[in-house]
């Protein structure tokens, strides 16, 4: 496993994502408040772009006639068939524990780190002072 | 099919055999085909659909304009309304060696039947203008106010050799069941023309859109299409429409498929037994619809376990399913990911290729 700086933390607000190639590998990274999550950017059912879906919420009904809405904004929802996977775990909303996004682990370094610890950075001028969102893969 | 290669590795060539072309402006792209007296029309009362929701689709739809969230062309507009996008997207990628076009909303289902037909004849100008005459592995389906069977007859009449069109295009709800007689006069002249009648789900025949009433929901609305389905197949084969017009083909676009052959059963099995009612259907409505009907494959079931789907299909016959991915609408199926199953080479050509040459003459 090789770990990589993707993008500096000013690039990807809040509610925000950007997608990036890692290794040949196509990555959505997804800011929930300040928190990242990476995501192989193919839906696992027929492989569409998972970057050009719609961040929703999860509504649920714990029984009949109610209803509730919450965790807005952590779910994405595929821009095709509408299959919804938690961007913190990357499980689907219909069969958890067997259709999975694949996941990637994310994280934010300090310029200092990023270049003490030999992180890949071919395309970013890493500044000491300033903070990087990191993948490994 | 020049662009065929053979022994080269490339892609596996498909067919795509419902493909949803949208005009870009209808003032800009349309207007040009339709007289003064319509654009007129349509700009004081615009288009009033047979239905009992007045404006826009009954249900809403899986995603915006039901379109994958992916195809919105890059230059603005909406999906479907772009050729060189719908290439690159599309086309190009996934190795379409044949597009069959389908315009929804564009002139069928419109309860001023005279404005029907002129929106027909106008979308069918504009499918060759924009379209077909520009990218060659493009055909057009002919549209036709089908609620109108002799203006119908005339707009097949009139482009009938016309090497643009592959097929007749309808829509699954009509005013009524689709075998009665009403229609036969275009079954008639679809065996004349030579050329496939289609049936897309979806339309406007202002009953509800399932057997029993308005459903709640728009999932509801997604599988009554199946049911909507069989149920004009049934019409077809029990008013005698194929044995009436036995060079008729049929094919049914969009409602899947894995209930056919319960369809059949159930079919063969009453026809044994109330033949004094139907005396004109002489041959099991099974053999009817195995000579003359064919399917489009999108939205493909997806059983589990997956080998269901193969034994499915071998009820039906490799050789009646047609390859389609719906394109741009949102329950799109990806031609390498649809079928989830392993089969012999020869089978996977026939499902998405090799069964719409042969269907459509393209061989």
């Amino acid at each position: 496993m090789a770990r990589y700086v993707v993008a500096s933390v000013t690039e990807i607000l809040p509610g925000e994502r950007k997608l990036v190639t890692v290794r040949g590998r196509p990555i959505v990274i997804f800011n929930l408040d300040g928190e990242y999550f990476g995501i192989l950017d193919r839906c696992p059912h027929q492989g569409a772009s998972l970057c050009k879906g719609r961040l929703v919420g999860l509504v649920d009904a714990p029984r009949p006639g109610e209803y509730s809405f919450c965790r807005k904004g952590e779910i994405i929802r595929c821009p095709w068939h509408g299959w919804e996977f938690d961007i913190r775990t990357g499980k689907s909303r219909c069969e958890p524990e067997s259709i999975k996004a694949t996941q990637y682990d994310v994280g934010v370094k300090r310029g200092s780190e990023v270049i003490d610890e030999s992180y890949e950075a071919e395309t970013f001028d890493v500044v000491i002072e300033s903070d990087y969102v990191v993948v490994n893969v | 099919m020049d662009r065929v290669t053979t022994g080269q590795k490339i892609k596996l060539a498909i067919a795509d055999c419902d493909i949803h072309p949208t005009p870009k402006s209808v003032p800009v792209e349309i207007y040009p085909y339709l007289s003064k007296r319509w654009q007129d029309y349509m700009e004081t009362y615009g288009i009033i659909y047979r239905q009992g929701f007045p404006t826009g689709p009954a249900f809403p739809k899986g995603q915006p304009n039901a379109a994958r969230r992916d195809s919105y062309p890059p230059a603005g507009g909406k999906p479907g309304s772009d050729l060189s996008f719908m290439q690159s997207q599309h086309l190009d990628p996934n190795n379409v060696q044949l597009g069959i076009l389908n315009p929804l909303s564009c002139g069928q289902g419109v309860q001023n039947l005279d404005f029907s037909a002129a929106y027909c004849n106008a979308v069918n100008h504009w499918q060759i203008a924009e379209w077909t005459s520009k990218e060659p592995r493009l055909k057009a389906s002919l549209m036709i106010p089908y609620e109108d069977p002799l203006a119908s007859v005339k707009e097949i009449d009139l482009w009938g050799g016309d090497h643009n069109f592959a097929q007749i295009l309808l829509l699954s709800r009509t005013a009524e069941p689709l075998g009665q007689r009403k229609y036969w006069p275009i079954f008639e002249a679809a065996c004349r023309a030579n050329l496939p009648v289609a049936v897309h789900a979806f339309g406007y025949g202002g009953a509800p859109v399932t057997g029993g009433g308005w459903p709640s929901f728009y999932i509801e609305e997604m599988v009554g299409h199946a049911e909507n389905t069989q149920s004009l197949l049934t019409s077809m084969v029990f008013e005698g429409v194929f044995e009436r017009f036995p060079t008729l083909k049929l094919i049914l676009v969009e409602a899947g498929f894995a209930w056919l052959p319960a369809l059949t059963w159930r079919l063969d099995k009453l026809w044994n037994r109330m033949r004094k009612e139907i005396p004109h259907v002489t041959r099991p409505p099974s053999e009817l619809i195995r000579q003359q009907v064919w399917l489009t494959t999108q939205p493909m079931e997806e059983p589990e376990p997956r080998e269901h789907l193969l034994d499915t299909i071998e009820w039906i016959g490799w050789e009646k399913l047609l390859f389609a991915t719906d394109y741009p609408h949102w329950d799109f199926d990806e031609p390498s990911r649809a079928l989830p199953i392993r089969v012999g080479k020869e089978q996977k050509e026939a499902f998405f290729l090799q069964n719409a040459l042969e269907l459509y003459g393209l061989k």
